[in-house]
């Protein structure tokens, strides 16, 4: 009787692996994609050529003034961004103050850092500095009045300053606040449920702007007067329940998609509501909504420069600002302050983006 | 036989789904280290039975002690009853981010309180027990059905439970798993565990089960001695089951 053994594998062929196999399955496969990849080609390289133009040959990039940017052929107007660039990170901060600022945003370096690389070590020490001195020292540092260091009104910050404050903390207030109220929503009990969807619904409902109006302008009326509080600390506060809504229904979106079976093993092994929901639901549930979480923080991060309607300046408004000053006022001045604010813009919203697709990938445990 | 060696008693249980009235009249007492296999059509009320002992589902009459405590509304320490009742489910219910050997420390961990390192031993006890010691760095994703179960039957082990309750634990195997799941089912008979079963293994049934228990429509047809119901079952209802199952 004959032994059956299983036929080894072979290599597979020459021709389907490797670049040239795979620039003709994607690139040349047939005449109308041979028309698309040259056609695409081309559009590629004439834009490349107008960017390195505009950005690079025809720029300038030493002055003091806006005579330097008045060429007949006049690319980028760098030298606004160099005078202004102080202007355009701490805003009306007192210069000889700004060491404190820089202090704090490299305590955030330092803190976040290791926070985000999964094997580094120390991390329930690490989340105790996040949560609880970096906001403290961030508070006593950025408003002085304390150890001697002099008071810094908040209407004087400005800049990318402000655009991180605000964007810090409603990410850091809208993923606790939006799981609660997610939580709250599918809650059996009914006073909590109907208030969870009545605030989720509120702020969902109505836009930023009118958030931010409303603290800012509406909220002094119904306090007592004397009682005052800061503009910027309202708008904090808007922003943060604002966002924490749209995370709620992110969250639930996740909440949803575990099956009961999870939560009934929970339940079955003795573990009770809390620690099933934090041990085993949450876990799952957040993975599952990374991408729509990182959509909310990135949402919110452009949308923070909404807070020009209440009167601070973020990085774009103070950008916007400077557009003012007729020592600048050149044909490229405007273009090159919105280039370079979106390019900030654009470096934070595409690192999270980027630290989301890679968290996604080092969660996955083969389901 | 004493009334001390009771250690499930239900009475008169009923209960309903909304206006469905899903278990009718149910009585049934269990001694400590006996074995039950509950089987029936499918809608009769078996997985609802099983899941009114560990409380997942919630029953309106009637009375259901575990282990000395009476489950109704006014029960504090719900967890405290479950933590001592095992539960298999037909779908694993494995945590899919968590490891093996974390699926099965969780528990003893965050309900028992034990150190770290303690759990982790007595998992990797139990998986050795389940005969899957080398997978306990891996993700239930990674394993194969017969094996995701045996996890969940250590997780389950893990808590040293005195009751174990089974809801098809092999129904949604293929067939070559079956078998693998169903050895350490009857090991763990073997050993002594009180164990409630809802399965269509009637091999498994003949070998280890003190009583078999036929449902339908939410009653109890028919209960018992495993021989007696299959040689010469008293019920035309459980006949014609039989005939179709066997
Ligand atoms: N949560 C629920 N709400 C309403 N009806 C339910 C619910 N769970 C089960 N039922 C109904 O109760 C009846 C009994 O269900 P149960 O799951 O106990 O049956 P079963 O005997 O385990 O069946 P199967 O062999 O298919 O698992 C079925 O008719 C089912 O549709
Ligand atoms: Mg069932």
């Amino acid at each position: 009787m004959a032994e059956w053994t299983p036929t080894p594998p072979r290599p597979a062929p020459a021709s389907s692996v490797g670049f040239s196999a795979w620039a003709r399955r994607n690139l040349f496969a047939t005449p109308g994609d041979v028309a698309f990849t040259v056609l695409g080609a081309a559009f590629i390289i004439w834009l490349g050529n107008v960017i390195i133009d505009w950005a690079f040959i025809n720029a300038s990039f030493a002055g003091d003034d806006r005579t330097a940017c008045l060429k007949p052929v006049q690319g980028a107007c760098w030298p606004f961004i160099d005078a202004k660039l102080g202007q355009f990170i701490y805003g009306r901060y007192p210069e000889a103050e700004t060491w404190r600022v820089n202090l704090v945003f490299l305590f955030g370096a330092v803190g976040l850092v290791p926070m985000l690389v999964p094997a580094a070590p120390f991390k329930s020490f690490n989340i105790a500095f996040l949560l609880g001195f970096y906001p403290v020292f961030t508070f006593v540092m950025l408003t002085g009045g304390l150890f001697g260091l002099a008071e810094v009104e908040t209407t004087d910050w400005g800049g990318l300053l402000v655009t991180l404050v605000v964007a810090v903390t409603g990410i850091a207030a809208s993923l606790p606040l939006g799981i609660m109220l997610a939580l709250g929503r599918r809650s059996k009990l009914p006073i909590i449920r109907y208030f969870c969807i009545g605030f989720i619904e509120v702020f969902r409902g109505v836009p930023l702007i009118t958030v931010l109006f409303m603290a800012s302008v509406m909220l002094p009326l119904f306090l007592p007067d004397g009682v005052n509080f800061d503009k910027l600390m309202r708008c904090l506060i808007g922003v943060a329940l604002f966002s924490s809504a749209y995370m709620a229904e992110v969250v639930r979106g996740g909440l949803q998609a575990i099956p009961k079976g999870q939560y009934e093993a929970g339940a079955a092994l003795g573990l009770g509501y809390w620690k099933t929901t934090r041990l085993i639901i949450l876990p799952q549930a957040l993975k599952l909504v990374i991408p729509g979480i990182v959509n909310t923080f990135i949402g919110l991060f452009k949308d923070t420069t909404l807070v020009l309607i209440v009167g601070l300046f973020d990085l774009l408004g103070i950008v916007q600002f400077h557009f003012t000053d007729a020592s600048w006022a050149t044909p490229e001045t405007h273009i090159t302050g919105y280039v370079f604010a979106g390019a900030v813009f654009w470096v934070f919203c595409f690192a999270m983006s980027r630290y989301s697709i890679f968290m996604e990938n080092r969660l996955s445990t083969g389901r | 036989m004493t009334q001390n060696d009771e250690i499930i008693s239900i009475q008169n249980l009923n209960k309903w789904f909304g206006n469905f009235h899903v278990l009718r009249d149910i009585n049934l007492s269990v001694r400590s280290g006996e074995k039950i296999v509950i089987c029936g059509p499918s809608g009769s009320g078996k997985s609802t039975l099983i899941r009114c002992i560990n409380r997942l589902e919630v029953h309106q009459e009637g009375d259901i002690v575990v282990n000395g405590v009476r489950l109704d509304g006014s029960l504090k320490n719900l967890e405290d009853v479950r933590s001592e009742v095992g539960m298999l489910f037909q779908q694993f219910n494995l945590f899919p981010h968590m490891t093996v050997l974390e699926n099965c420390a969780l528990a003893p961990m965050w309900v028992r309180h034990m150190p770290r390192h303690e759990a982790e031993a007595l998992a990797h006890k139990f998986l050795e027990r389940v005969r899957i010691p080398h997978q306990a760095a891996k993700y239930p994703g990674q394993l194969s059905g017969g094996q995701q179960q045996r996890v969940a039957i250590a997780r389950a082990l893990c808590m040293n439970p005195r009751i174990m309750l089974f809801d098809e634990p092999t129904s949604a195997l293929d067939p070559e798993m079956i078998k693998e799941v169903l050895d350490v089912m009857v090991e763990l008979a073997h050993d002594g565990m009180t164990m409630i079963c809802v399965t269509h293994e009637m091999g498994f049934a003949r070998q280890v089960a003190d009583r078999v228990i036929f449902m339908d429509e939410g009653e109890i047809v028919e209960e018992n001695a495993p021989e007696a119901f299959f040689s010469n079952p008293r019920s035309d209802r459980t006949k014609l089951f039989l005939s179709q199952v066997l």
